[in-house]
């Protein structure tokens, strides 16, 4: 009866009920425009800092993360090898690496690099490199001394392909190893310090110059689809664990070696929380005050109805039931128009390739698609519903307090 | 004051509680616009000044190229004149000399690649924060040559203590073999990995003999007496140049040069923080707007009245338009006063924000964030709201046009 009664009046004066739903609208598009901006720059971060080598998960000596050097390396890969086929579920990639500190120089430069060494055909299905070629081409297995560097290595060098670079690294028996080898390559990435700083070379070849037989520095694991809460990352991590069952190996999801990443998403999620509630503040003045004039509008209206007997409480039900109808139309519509709108940016995305520098530096990706969660539209309705619901209250008591005959005086 | 005028301000307060309220989201608005911006400013300020500090100052003068490449054979080829001449520079707070040159640096059990720094070990104390930030061990005396400090990332890297020594092998100026050993002396930590993982400073002495650099050296590393005063210092060496004997083959690049990467990081920031309060605006303006729109529609009858004893149409969207600006002032003004005394209590105070030091610490910014209050972020939010809500209160006022004097007086 009340819910009915409510439906109807909201209907009788439509003008005043669009406004008040403009207000409704315009503040719910909001919070789910921006959340899907902001989502969707995490969600890319996450996967370029993913892609740029790091993987889901990977697996190191226990020392190799505090001091990355040749010596903290794993060997035993038939009995990590075994272990990550019995534990990962088909269809999870990985590959294994060498990767240490390494000095590159030509006739005219010399700088330091992180020197890689992997296993083509594998890695490329795993990491950003097997996209990532912008001339030349890629490594085989096969490869002896040729060598992949990135675009802003190349010029920093002063290099081009078919040109030599040597490379030195201290080796397993703790001597300089180098060796030339012979740029065939060339690759681009989301930052230039990425570019400057890997550079690729066939993990059989990398094995070999620094003595270190069979052993490896790591595996890195890509799980079929990313998780940006990390649930599925870490379930597969401790079944490695088990089945691996040696401490010298330590296994660690994208988040454990990412600790940064995690405390951004962490805190930006917080903030944006933050922030619908501050375009709530401002919306919801708009909504007590147009009820408000909308309810001594109607002064009359309730001044008549406490005289047939209708109790205060009842008024108060009836206007707050009122606000809910509108809250709920207000809030659809609003997600409707914000899905619209987030379809029909991130169709081809957001360039933002002309800060790119400035992306860079705060690690954001050069093109962005807004992207929208369940979580962030659950938490803008309830908190428009919830408060919106609560700061009917003023009216609505207000409504109730008309006594029968000021109310029917007026006019 | 007008007529007009005098009846917009009577007119508002015929109904206060609706007056407040819209006066109260202006003033919201306003404020948090005004605190947000403060705060973006402040933290930016913050960044450029660690920046600054830590490495490059407000200005460099390199010789031409030397920016792009690094070259070891870029130099300034006489550092006295030009120090002689940034001494009758004005605006010029304190300024040192800097050499660079990638070497191979080895403890006893590890080798890495990294650029060592010679530094004027009492110029630079003045220049940079170096100084402060050695946590362990001292920092370099005047004529210490062979002494060195060291990040404590790279220490760690290289296993290396206090008093252990490095072995240092790079190429000298002239193409030669530079070699020597060096004494740790002291580890600093800046808190900035970048920075800590990648850095040997030396005595500039020592560094020029053994990359036989000779008196030139590679960078004249200034700092102004203030960030705004940079442009200006800029000016002056620029035009003077010619004074300097070599001054043709000579550059300043200031901090956004030598930096890109965080102008156009703070840029980006503010692109995205102006998309945050445009949406914000948006949603004040629509309550606004919906406000008006419905005290119109209530006054209808007052507005036939009006007319009917001869009152223009335009003389009452005038009213309207009056009292819709006088609400606005009212509302930005409180919201200026009550976000500037917000402001600066936490300029005060600092703000913490749990759980964010780490990735704070790597854009060189303290634990605790100061927002800054200046003419620019108290006034451009509040500002921009002014405007909105005059445009958003335009629209309900064109609507008096179209009344008619009969009809209108008819509406309840």
């Amino acid at each position: 009866m009340v819910a009915i009664l409510a439906w109807r009046n909201i209907w009788r004066n439509p003008r005043r009920t669009i406004v008040i739903l403009l207000a409704v609208i315009i503040g719910v598009w909001s919070m789910i425009f921006l959340g899907a901006l902001m989502r969707g720059m995490e969600t890319e971060m996450v996967r370029n800092s993913i892609s740029t080598l790091t993987g889901s998960i990977q697996i190191h000596h226990r020392e190799y993360r505090n001091d990355p050097v040749v010596e903290n390396c794993m060997d035993g890969i038939d009995k990590l090898n075994q272990a990550l086929s019995t534990s990962l579920d088909p269809g999870i990639l990985w590959a294994k690496r060498v990767r240490v500190n390494a000095i590159a120089s030509n006739a005219r430069h010399t700088g330091g690099v992180t020197l890689v060494g992997i296993e083509p055909e594998k890695e490329a299905k795993i990491s950003f490199i097997g996209k990532a070629m912008i001339s030349g081409r890629y490594l085989t297995t096969e490869d002896k001394n040729k060598i992949i560097v990135g675009r802003a290595f190349l010029k920093k060098f002063n290099t081009k392909i078919n040109n030599k670079l040597i490379l030195m690294s201290q080796d397993t028996q703790k001597e300089i190893a180098s060796k030339a080898f012979r740029i065939v390559g060339v690759f681009s990435a989301e930052s230039e310090a990425v570019e400057k700083q890997f550079i690729f070379i066939p993990l059989l070849q990398a094995a070999k110059m620094l003595k270190m037989g069979d052993s490896i520095s790591e595996v890195s694991i890509m799980l079929s689809r990313l998780d940006i809460t990390g649930k599925k990352e870490t379930l597969a991590a401790k079944r490695l664990t088990a089945a691996i069952a040696d401490d010298t190996y330590r296994v660690e999801t994208w988040q454990q070696l990412l600790p940064m990443m995690k405390a951004y998403l962490e805190m930006s999620g917080f903030f944006l929380y933050i922030w619908y509630f501050v375009v709530f503040v401002a919306m919801g003045f708009g909504i007590v005050n147009t009820s408000l004039m909308a309810i001594f509008e109607r002064m009359r209206e309730f001044g008549l109805m406490k005289a047939l007997g209708m109790r205060p409480f009842q008024i108060i039900k009836g206007v707050v039931t009122e606000t809910f109808f509108l809250l709920v139309i207000g809030i659809l519509a609003g997600n409707i128009l914000g899905f619209l709108s987030v379809a029909a940016i991130s169709k081809n995305g957001i360039d933002l390739s002309a800060l790119a520098a400035g992306a860079q530096m705060w690690g954001i990706p050069r093109k962005l698609y807004p992207e929208i969660w369940a979580q962030d539209v659950a938490v803008a309705g309830l908190v428009v519903l919830a408060l919106g619901l609560l700061v009917s209250l003023y009216p609505a008591f207000k409504a109730a307090r008309f006594t029968p005959t000021q109310a029917m005086r007026k006019n | 004051m007008s007529i007009e005028l005098k009846m917009a301000w009577r007119n508002i307060w015929r109904n206060p509680r609706r007056t407040l309220l819209t006066i109260s989201a202006i003033a919201f608005a306003s404020m948090i616009l005004v605190f947000m911006l403060s705060f973006q400013l402040g933290c930016y300020e913050t960044m450029i000044n660690t920046s600054v500090k830590i490495s490059t100052g407000h200005l460099q003068i390199q010789a031409k190229g030397y920016l792009k490449d690094k070259k070891m054979r870029l130099v300034i080829k006489d550092p006295e004149q030009v120090a002689k001449f940034l001494d009758t520079v004005e605006g010029i707070d304190t300024y040192t000399f800097r050499a660079n040159g990638f070497s191979l640096v080895s403890s006893d059990t590890r080798t890495y690649g990294v650029v060592v720094t010679g530094i004027d070990p009492l110029k630079e104390a003045h220049v940079s924060s170096i100084k402060s930030l050695v946590r362990k061990g001292s920092y370099l005396k005047e004529d210490d040559e062979t002494a060195a400090l060291i990040g404590e990332l790279l220490s760690h890297n290289l296993k290396v203590d206090i008093n252990d020594e490095l072995t240092i092998l790079g190429q000298g100026k002239d193409g030669s073999i530079a070699a020597a050993v060096l004494t740790i002396k002291g580890i600093f930590t800046s808190g900035i990995d970048e920075f800590d993982r990648n850095v040997i400073m030396m005595g500039l002495k020592g560094f020029q003999e053994i990359f036989s650099m000779g008196k030139s050296v590679h960078e004249a590393v200034i700092t102004a007496d203030s960030l705004g005063d940079v442009s200006m210092v800029k000016q002056e060496i620029q035009n003077n140049f010619l004074k300097i004997k070599g001054g043709e083959y000579l550059a300043v690049p200031d901090w956004m040069e030598i930096m890109p990467g965080l102008l156009q990081g703070i840029q980006m920031d503010l692109v995205s923080g102006i998309i945050m309060y445009i949406i914000l605006v948006i949603v004040v303006a629509f309550s606004i707007f919906n406000t008006f729109l419905m005290a119109i529609f209530e006054r209808t009858r007052e507005f036939g009245v009006m007319m009917a004893i001869g009152t223009t149409p335009s003389r009452i969207t005038k009213l309207v338009m009056f009292e819709s600006i006088c609400m606005t002032i009212v509302g930005i003004l409180l919201g200026i006063i009550i976000g500037s005394l917000v402001t600066l209590y936490f300029q005060n105070k600092g703000i913490y924000i749990a759980g964010t030091e780490d990735i704070l610490k790597q854009y060189g910014i303290p634990d605790r964030l100061y927002p800054r209050l200046s003419l620019i972020s108290a006034t451009a939010g509040p500002l921009v709201v002014f405007v909105i809500t005059f445009v958003s209160s335009v629209f309900p006022a064109l609507k008096i046009r179209k009344l008619k004097p009969v009809e209108a007086m008819n509406n309840i």
